[in-house]
């Protein structure tokens, strides 16, 4: 059993393929380990304190449409037709993006008896590849958060390698679902690092593609201009054979580009060689205001994380990159703060849509008017982060406020982008091929450290906002763990379109590393089963 | 610090938004909405080029790399009625909503 949970993407592939494994099977062996150690799903009558030693990755488990599914791609291969690039991988998708016929919740009691009538491009993608989806992973209500614990589904996801930690977020569920072997792959989206911190936190792999690589069509929107929908999965080959399948143009959503995709598998394996990579003193703090003095504080990383980051440094350097110390990005500090702006004036244009009138939740109170029905069933349905980021969102960009704020914002956000610009530039000084970073300012912290502090929650995101001011694709891989046995995460930031770099760097750094002893660690209920 | 959010600036607010929130709820997003904001007055000490131009995206579409246009065409829904089962009230085909308030313009 334990073998089949094991498996890449690309090896269920092949077995299935060659007959030696039925989608069948594959899906069931996932079922049944899904079973045993998820615990009890979502809902909104949950407690957050239930079944603290499980994961609870899971809202919904849609295990009959996943036999189906895996039942379509065994009758393909019984009739000698094709299959796509993931014919009978278990995936899991983050319950922000429809998925025709199953509920589609957003972990918003505004969308808890909303069942989507069509499907978001990436999933449709995916599915015409033959993945098989298990169901819909929690997450952050409407996705705003970074340790997965403002759901209104609770049970809130919990880390896989210690549940007394949170999995991070907002993608938690999709990362938790990953480490813990609940799936091959999972969908998520990254807003500010919400695939990325998660992926880190868990001990996988996240990758946020540039802007516009992959359709949002179908994804429940947050913040428009910055939302990415990208692969959670626990090798770079997986996530690269994930991100060729969803990536490319699509008619249905304007934001989407025409670049080619390249084949980012084909790719992988071509080493880092001649790769200029640089390491920049602004990753390594992070900068914040101390809430009670208003005070701007700084604060080293912690020395076991900033040490996994100089210790990938010089083993890729001794696969043959250039190491570059010293790069200025002087405007990272600014990211928070451009984003409580950012974000806060695209979720308020995004949420208004939510009324009680053609779907979702409506107050079953009495009312008198319209206007009633709309306080009512936003008041109700809405829970707190969703309504901070309303208000301030109308607050910031009111015609009084809006040059003082929004538009400041965005122009700095002309800046974040164009320190990137500077060290990617092949004929500046730089000449980059990418930044290697820490990918978050600490490990995963305990279930209820900062839930609640809107302003120290959001920093958790500082190493990793940037990428999506900039529109630039970053990925984190695992890279050790701390003295608490909590993994730690790196991250790779490359200039526009150039996955095929991280995942190239992302892949040299799994191979240099593959007999060290933290690699052979797996969560406890992947060792409680062996 | 003086708060920025008043509790009278905060109940415009709210109305403005369409909320009704409990006094604990208001306490609280009113207090985060201050603590935000600290946060946010960071970016006015930035020193800024007044040719900086404001980025509504990172990325910069040119045109040979955005996404096609889609021909304007009329294209039905294949399936209304699915659309419309998700509506919390109708009737005959209609979304019911409790009564509309008018006002006389003047």
């Amino acid at each position: 059993m334990m073998d089949i949970l094991e498996l890449g993407a690309k090896d269920i592939v092949r077995f299935i393929s060659r007959r030696e494994l039925s989608a069948r099977d594959v899906v069931e062996v996932h079922l049944s380990h899904i079973q045993k150690i998820d615990g009890i799903s979502g809902s909104i009558e949950g407690d957050s304190s239930i079944e603290p030693d499980k994961v609870h990755a899971f809202i919904t488990v849609t295990a009959e449409r996943a036999r189906r599914q895996a039942d379509e791609v065994d009758r393909k291969i019984a009739a000698g037709e094709s299959v796509g690039l993931l014919a009978g991988t278990p995936v899991t998708v983050k319950d922000i993006f429809c998925v025709d016929g199953t509920p589609s919740t957003a972990a918003s009691r505004i969308l808890s008896n909303f069942t989507a009538p069509y499907t978001a491009t990436s999933v449709e993608r995916m599915e015409a590849a033959g993945a098989v989806v298990l169901g819909k992973v929690n997450l952050d209500e409407f996705t705003y958060g970074s340790s997965s614990e403002s759901s209104a589904f609770q049970p809130a996801p919990r880390n896989p390698w210690n549940t007394g930690h949170v999995p991070g977020g907002s993608s938690g569920g999709s990362a938790a679902a990953v480490a813990a072997y609940e799936g091959v792959l999972s969908l998520g989206t990254d807003t500010a690092g919400s695939i990325r911190q998660p992926a880190a936190f868990c001990g996988v792999v996240g990758l946020k593609p540039t802007y516009g690589r992959v359709s949002r069509y179908g994804l429940i929107a947050f913040g428009s201009s910055l939302d990415c929908p990208g692969p959670v999965a626990r090798t770079t080959a997986d996530a690269a054979l994930m991100l060729k399948v969803i990536a490319g143009e699509d008619m249905r959503d304007s934001t989407s580009v025409t670049v080619p995709v390249p084949d980012y598998v084909a790719e992988l394996e071509n080493g880092v060689k001649g790769l200029r990579i640089g390491l920049s003193p602004d990753y390594f703090k992070i900068t914040y205001i101390d809430a009670e003095t208003g005070e701007i504080m700084e604060q080293a990383v912690p020395s076991d994380i900033k040490t996994a980051v100089i210790k990938a440094a010089e083993l890729l350097e001794k696969q043959g990159a250039e190491i570059i110390d010293d790069v200025p990005m002087p405007h990272t500090k600014y990211g928070i703060p451009a984003y409580f702006v950012i974000s806060r004036v695209e979720a308020a244009s995004n949420l208004h849509r939510y009324d009680g009138v053609k779907y979702g939740y409506r107050a079953p109170n009495q009312v008198k008017t319209l206007n009633e029905l709309y306080k009512k069933s936003r008041g109700q349905g809405f829970g707190l982060q969703p309504k901070l980021r309303i208000l301030m969102g109308m607050y910031v960009s009111a015609a009084q406020y809006n040059e003082q704020y929004y538009n400041r914002a965005l122009r700095v956000r002309s800046l974040i982008r164009r320190d990137f610009e500077e060290v990617f530039d092949q004929s500046g000084k730089f000449r980059l091929h990418a930044l290697l970073t820490p990918t978050t300012p600490t490990t995963a912290f305990k279930v209820g450290g900062i839930y609640g502090d809107s302003v120290l929650m959001q920093y958790a995101d500082q190493l990793t906002v940037t990428a999506n001011h900039a529109g630039i694709p970053g990925i984190s891989v695992p890279a050790g763990f701390d003295l608490e046995g909590l993994p730690i995460g790196i991250q790779f930031l490359g200039p526009d379109f150039s996955e095929n770099i991280l995942f190239k760097l992302g892949r040299s750094f799994e191979l240099v590393t593959e007999n060290e002893t933290w690699r052979s660690i797996k969560p406890k209920f992947i060792r409680d089963n062996q | 610090m003086p708060e920025e959010i008043s509790p009278e600036l905060f109940d415009h607010l709210v109305d403005l938004a369409a909320l009704e929130l409990t006094p604990e709820e208001g306490d609280y997003l009113r207090r985060q909405m201050n603590n935000q904001l600290q946060a946010i007055h960071e970016l006015v000490a930035i020193p800024l080029d007044a040719e900086l131009a404001a980025a509504s995206h990172g990325i910069s579409y040119s045109k040979d790399m955005s996404a096609h246009i889609r021909k304007d065409d009329w294209i039905p829904n294949p399936d209304p009625g699915k659309l419309l089962q998700q509506a919390p009230e109708t009737d005959d085909g209609y979304i019911i909503v409790p009564e509309i308030p008018h006002k006389e313009l003047e």
